[in-house]
């Protein structure tokens, strides 16, 4: 038997009922749709948690003030924070850390000529930009000599250096944070948006001691809220935070059965909790939309069923003149088959032109994988024979005799 | 008899029965008889007689209950079903008196399809079914449906299938059954010329008498058995 000719036979069938192969088709290519712009949304909203978590900085501890209850971490507003400028150097001197920097958080209004911008700044100290892997843009950091002599000067995000000085260079310009003058003397390479979808780039950074002198008229020196502190590797993650702890621990004086006031936050272990958590939504919303392919499959399996009906008379007039069964059986798995992969290669377009018109249109990261497309043409081909198997060995298991008298 | 050669149907003491709500209906009670290769052979008998349950057993539709049947000296009764489907399509023309053709394929597409279920490639089992179209003189209208031709060329059509894969016998249930007398007369002529010329052996099966003059045999069945198996010495033509 000669497959060609079967796949010209099933072609002829479908097109004749052009109608009916359409609608039925449609479940297949709905499914097929669906798994494809599922996966691809749970494919693209993994890779943003990945990026974004790496974007915050490598092997990452964010230590801060205030203890942990089940519900996070406990910093009421207005007390006094309990990490101190000797916690990030003591830090720093541990074996698997390479830097630590204390950071005092904060949101303010800059002004430079008739524009201004309201943002949020840091203060800190130069190993902020080694723990956060932030390179320049132009200019340079601060250095440590500028955090002791509490010097007025700021080095700028992507975001505000456009902002407020739009082709401008602003390397040697003056800009006022809360009325006092400090010289931009960097600007930081952009880096894009931070995991809770704050623009990480629309930022100052100044020395510690200045901000806490001029910006947050803080009576608190030598206080941090929190601490940024890097690892050497991924691996020593576990054991630097331990060291971390009992640090901490010793130099506060923290006794035995006392709660922490402190709190160590691995950005590491967050980054592949929230990395998971998107793979099994991304895995649910493919199960689900896997239903919708079985749907499609069970619409193929109904519309043989009656086409084999109503063909009983050409299965007979087949039979006679020599069709065996298994060529009565090709014949109707073959069209079955045809269906679902044209259902599929159909889908296939549309979910990979949904998955575009989503990541144009809504901003979305989307990402297409081959493994995804390979998915659903292997499921339409298993859908396809399983649901047109039982329609095609109804066909094949005709009696000719009876086949031919049936109208 | 006029026949010549060896039997290339032998039946013996062919039995079939049918289970019904009453019990078993015996539609064929022993029939025994040989067709010789090139012979002409006209099966009669009321509704009922059993003459096509006899069709269907000799067109290995169908397996006997009890009893042998040799084709071309295989016995039958011991064949698969996709030997019997094989056998059917090498040995065995069909002509049926609601033509059964495909409607949806072309003139040319319903004759090659049993050339395609022979295995044979697509080119040259449209070169054959075309010569076969021309020979029933039907090889202008290759491109037509069935619904684009009259009943006698439909007929036709269905001869051009039958013979496609060169058979040596061709069963014709009532072939003339719904075609008007003139379209009858040509269709029986043809099947005449190809039993005399080409030595094709055919089994018909009608209840007219004038169709059945044709032959050159008459087989008459009554509930299950052959009541009349005679010579016919002229033929009406």
């Amino acid at each position: 038997m000669i497959f060609a000719s079967l796949f010209e036979t099933a072609w002829n069938a479908l097109t004749t009922h052009r109608m009916r192969s359409f609608l039925t088709m449609l479940g297949m290519m709905i499914g097929v749709a669906a798994v494809i712009l599922m996966l691809a949304i749970g494919q693209g909203a993994q890779m943003m948690v990945r990026d974004s978590i790496k974007s915050m900085g490598s092997n990452l501890f964010i230590i801060m003030s205030g203890a942990t209850t089940t519900g996070g971490a406990r910093v009421a507003g207005g007390m006094a924070p309990t990490l101190t400028f000797d916690d990030a150097d003591a830090i720093r001197e541990l074996d698997d850390i390479v830097a630590a920097a204390p950071v005092s958080p904060g949101t303010v209004q800059l002004i430079y000529g008739g524009v201004n911008w309201n943002t949020s700044v840091f203060g800190t100290t130069p190993d902020y930009a080694v723990v956060r892997d932030w390179p320049m843009e132009s200019g340079g950091f601060f250095s440590e000599a500028d955090v002791r002599s509490g010097a007025r000067v700021v080095v700028i995000g992507a975001v505000v250096a456009r902002e407020l000085f739009g082709d401008e260079d602003p390397i040697g310009k003056i800009i006022r944070i809360r009325q006092a003058p400090f010289e931009v003397i960097g600007v930081m390479a952009a880096k894009g948006q931070s995991l809770d979808g704050r623009d990480q780039d629309d930022t100052v950074i100044v020395p510690i001691s200045s901000a806490q002198q001029k910006i947050f008229s803080s009576s608190l020196r030598n206080r941090a809220r929190m601490i940024m502190a890097q690892a050497v590797t991924e691996k020593r993650m576990d054991a630097a935070e331990s060291a971390i702890n009992e640090l901490l621990r010793s130099r506060h004086r923290i006794g035995v059965a006392q709660e922490d006031d402190f709190t160590v936050r691995n950005l590491t272990a967050i980054a592949e909790t929230a990395a998971s958590t998107t793979r099994i939504m991304s895995l649910l919303l493919g199960a689900i939309a896997a239903i919708s392919l079985v749907v499609g499959g069970i619409g193929i399996m109904n519309i043989m069923l009656v086409s084999v009906t109503e063909r009983t008379r050409e299965i007979g007039i087949r039979m006679a003149i020599g069709a065996r069964r298994r060529d009565v059986l090709w014949q109707f798995l073959i069209e079955a088959l045809t269906l679902s992969l044209i259902g599929c290669a159909i889908g296939l377009a549309l979910g990979i032109g949904g998955a575009w018109m989503v990541e144009s249109l809504a901003g979305l990261p989307i990402e297409v994988t081959p493994a995804s497309v390979l998915l659903a043409v292997g499921v339409s081909f298993l859908i396809g024979v399983f649901f047109g198997f039982y329609p095609a060995r109804r066909a094949a298991g005709l009696d000719p005799i009876e086949a031919l008298r049936s109208q | 008899m006029t026949s010549t050669g060896k039997p290339l149907i032998e039946v013996v003491n062919l039995e079939k029965d049918y289970p019904t709500g009453a019990g078993v209906f015996q539609a064929l009670r022993g029939v025994s008889l040989n067709i010789t290769e090139g012979e002409f052979v006209a099966i009669m008998g009321a509704s009922g007689s059993g003459k096509s349950t006899f069709m269907n057993l000799l067109g290995c539709l169908d397996r006997p209950t009890r009893g042998s049947y040799h084709l071309s000296g295989q016995d039958v009764s011991r064949l698969s079903s996709d030997e019997l489907a094989a056998l059917r399509n090498r040995e065995i023309g069909f002509v049926f008196q609601g033509f059964n053709l495909l409607s949806k394929l072309t003139a040319l597409d319903n004759v090659a399809l049993p050339l395609m279920y022979a295995g044979m490639g697509r080119e040259a089992r449209r070169r054959q079914a075309q010569a076969m179209l021309d020979r029933v003189g039907l090889g202008e209208r290759s491109h037509h449906t069935p619904l684009q031709l009259s009943g006698g060329q439909q007929q036709r059509v269905a001869i051009a299938r039958a013979l496609a894969t060169r058979p040596r016998i061709i069963f014709a249930d009532e072939p003339t059954g719904n075609l008007d007398s003139e379209t009858s007369r040509q269709v029986m002529d043809f099947f005449s010329q190809l039993n005399r010329e080409e030595g094709i052996t055919l089994v018909l099966v009608t209840h007219e008498a004038d169709i059945a003059a044709y032959a050159r045999r008459r087989i008459r069945f009554q509930d299950g058995r052959v009541v009349e198996d005679v010579a016919i010495e002229e033929a009406a033509a």
